[in-house]
């Protein structure tokens, strides 16, 4: 459970970056959160694992302020993916690379084992345990960076626009393995400019302004409202647009997945030709 | 980290960062070659006092305040080893002397951060190769220079990036002995190697591709122009100069216990 209480946050060199900003997230819930670059996402969610400590107000993680626990503790509850790989990647082989996080927090040798060869399974990493990270490409270095956080297991997975630089498939794994995630109850944050991924996976949306939260709901109806995305820059899926487009021929406003969309299609199609 | 802060460069308009920076360059060489002079308490009081102008009417006074805080953590150790030493050699009778003498160390180091802050704070890394090039160092060495300047502040940043990504998966900088926190630097030292690397080489082709070095004359959109401004400094430096030679010279500096016994 997290919860942010009326959280303010000013960066030293003076930009206020968050503006009041209230929310909870429960247990188990899978959250985008949107809006354009700077209006503080990943200032929000550095927040989560205690990175950042708000200048006013509070964030609770299962009910312990982010100001009195180190970001070391947090982070064996809250795991954070950052955007780019390769800010974290440095050692000399995959396998200690994962087993890096675990090491810190002091698992047993044959248990820090037996994890790292799960997260490699389940990351597909199985034939690199001996390569060297930096010899990988782009979007397998960034599953090296997802395996090392999952591999200890955290309750809560915050996932830095994790579709940069991903092809269609690598997303579609992606994809896959958040639903995976969400069926184990894991609470799942993730940043992201990516409105059809957001789209295609359909979780809850909070939409973030200069600083303030301008919108919180689901992606269904958050992502089909040109009028309040326009605020947070960001235009509807495609499927909405087109929805949105033909309104006037009586089709549902609130379409944003493919195949919904293609039964609705058809339906008025036969419809048509009766 | 705050020490350094206070050498980063801002774009503000003022009479100083207008400056021709080998002008304020002299300026700061001359400041030091006169600190080293003196090893008494009222002249580099004096030398101090000298700065602070300067400073207001470059309008980075908020900047330059935090980089002597900055030096702070530095002049008290340079303070308390002259004060430990000199209490050793010379025994308590002398006391007050030995405080004259620490706190006048301390402030000759103050003024060299002082006067190197303000040439810092007020030459744009562009001016500061422009200078250099006008000083017949070779293109090469006048742009890497540039660029390593230009690219601090991205180090910095990237740098606290991959601290939070390595925190992030349980990484304590403050724990362990001695050796264990140099240690802990490595997650951090690594990635930021391999990424200036890559990036440089990164740089290396965006130049190439703009057809860097293509001619051997080159030309500059701003050229460096002594100004009315330029030569009044120079002057104030060179009078400040012959001053100081003269009373180091010929005129007994009264200690400040002497003056008030």
């Amino acid at each position: 459970m997290i919860e942010v209480k009326d959280l303010y946050f000013t960066y030293p060199n003076g930009v206020e970056a968050l503006k009041g900003i209230s929310l909870n997230i429960s247990d188990g819930e899978f959250v985008a959160i949107m809006g354009q670059n700077g209006a503080g996402k990943t200032t929000l969610v550095k927040h989560f694992n205690g990175l950042l400590k708000p200048s006013e107000g509070k964030v609770l993680i299962d009910g312990a302020d982010t100001k009195d626990v180190s970001v070391a503790t947090l982070a064996r509850k809250v795991g954070f993916v950052f955007q780019n790989p390769d800010h974290q990647l440095f050692c000399e082989t995959v396998e200690e690379e994962i087993a890096f996080a675990l090491r810190n927090f002091g698992f047993k040798e044959n248990v820090i084992k037996r994890r790292v060869t799960w997260a490699l399974n389940l990351l597909g990493l199985k034939n690199y345990r001996k390569t060297s990270p930096f010899m990988l490409s782009g979007g397998e270095r960034k599953r090296v960076a997802l395996a090392s956080i999952l591999a200890w297991n955290p309750k809560i997975l915050i996932l830095d626009e994790p579709t940069i630089g991903q092809d269609y498939n690598q997303k579609e794994k992606l994809r896959q393995f958040i639903l995976q995630m969400k069926a184990q109850k894991k609470t799942i944050v993730i940043v992201t400019h990516d409105v059809e991924f957001v789209a295609e996976c359909n979780p809850r949306v909070i939409l973030m302004s200069e600083g303030k939260i301008v919108a919180d709901g689901e992606a269904r109806k958050i992502l089909t409202s040109p009028g309040i995305l326009e605020k947070a820059s960001i235009i509807p899926p495609e499927i909405s647009r087109i929805f949105l487009e033909l309104s006037d021929f009586g089709f549902p406003t609130n379409v944003i997945d493919v195949y919904e969309a293609g039964g609705i299609i058809l339906d008025f199609w036969e419809a048509k030709n009766r | 980290m705050s020490m350094f802060e206070g050498l980063k460069f801002r774009r503000v308009s003022s009479p100083i960062h207008d400056l021709d920076p080998r002008v304020k360059f002299l300026y700061v060489i001359i400041m030091f070659a006169i600190a080293v002079m003196y090893m008494e308490l009222i002249p580099l009081i004096m030398l101090f006092l000298i700065q602070l102008p300067l400073v207001m009417v470059a309008k980075v006074t908020k900047q330059w305040i935090k980089s002597m805080r900055g030096a702070a953590f530095l002049a008290s150790i340079i303070f308390f080893t002259n004060f430990i030493f000199s209490y050793l050699y010379r025994g308590q009778q002398e006391l007050p002397f030995i405080l004259e003498y620490s706190m006048a160390m301390t402030l000759r180091f103050i003024v060299l951060v002082g006067s190197f802050s303000i040439f810092f704070l007020t030459t744009s890394p562009d001016h500061l190769g422009l200078a250099l090039e006008k000083s017949h160092v070779p293109y090469e060495f006048c742009f890497a220079f540039t660029t390593a300047v230009r690219f601090v502040p991205v180090l910095a940043e990237e740098a606290q990036t991959i601290m939070d990504a390595q925190k992030a998966r349980g990484l304590e900088l403050e724990k362990g002995n001695f050796l264990k926190r140099i240690r802990n630097y490595i997650p951090i030292l690594i990635p930021l190697i391999v990424n200036a690397i890559r990036r440089s080489l990164e740089l290396a082709e965006a130049m190439e591709s703009r057809a860097w070095g293509a001619t051997k004359n080159r030309t500059n959109l701003y050229e460096l122009k002594l100004r009315m401004g330029d030569y009044t400094l120079i002057l104030l430096t060179i009078i400040i100069l012959i001053l100081a030679i003269y009373v180091r010279l010929y005129v007994p500096i009264p200690r400040i216990t002497e003056i008030f016994p």
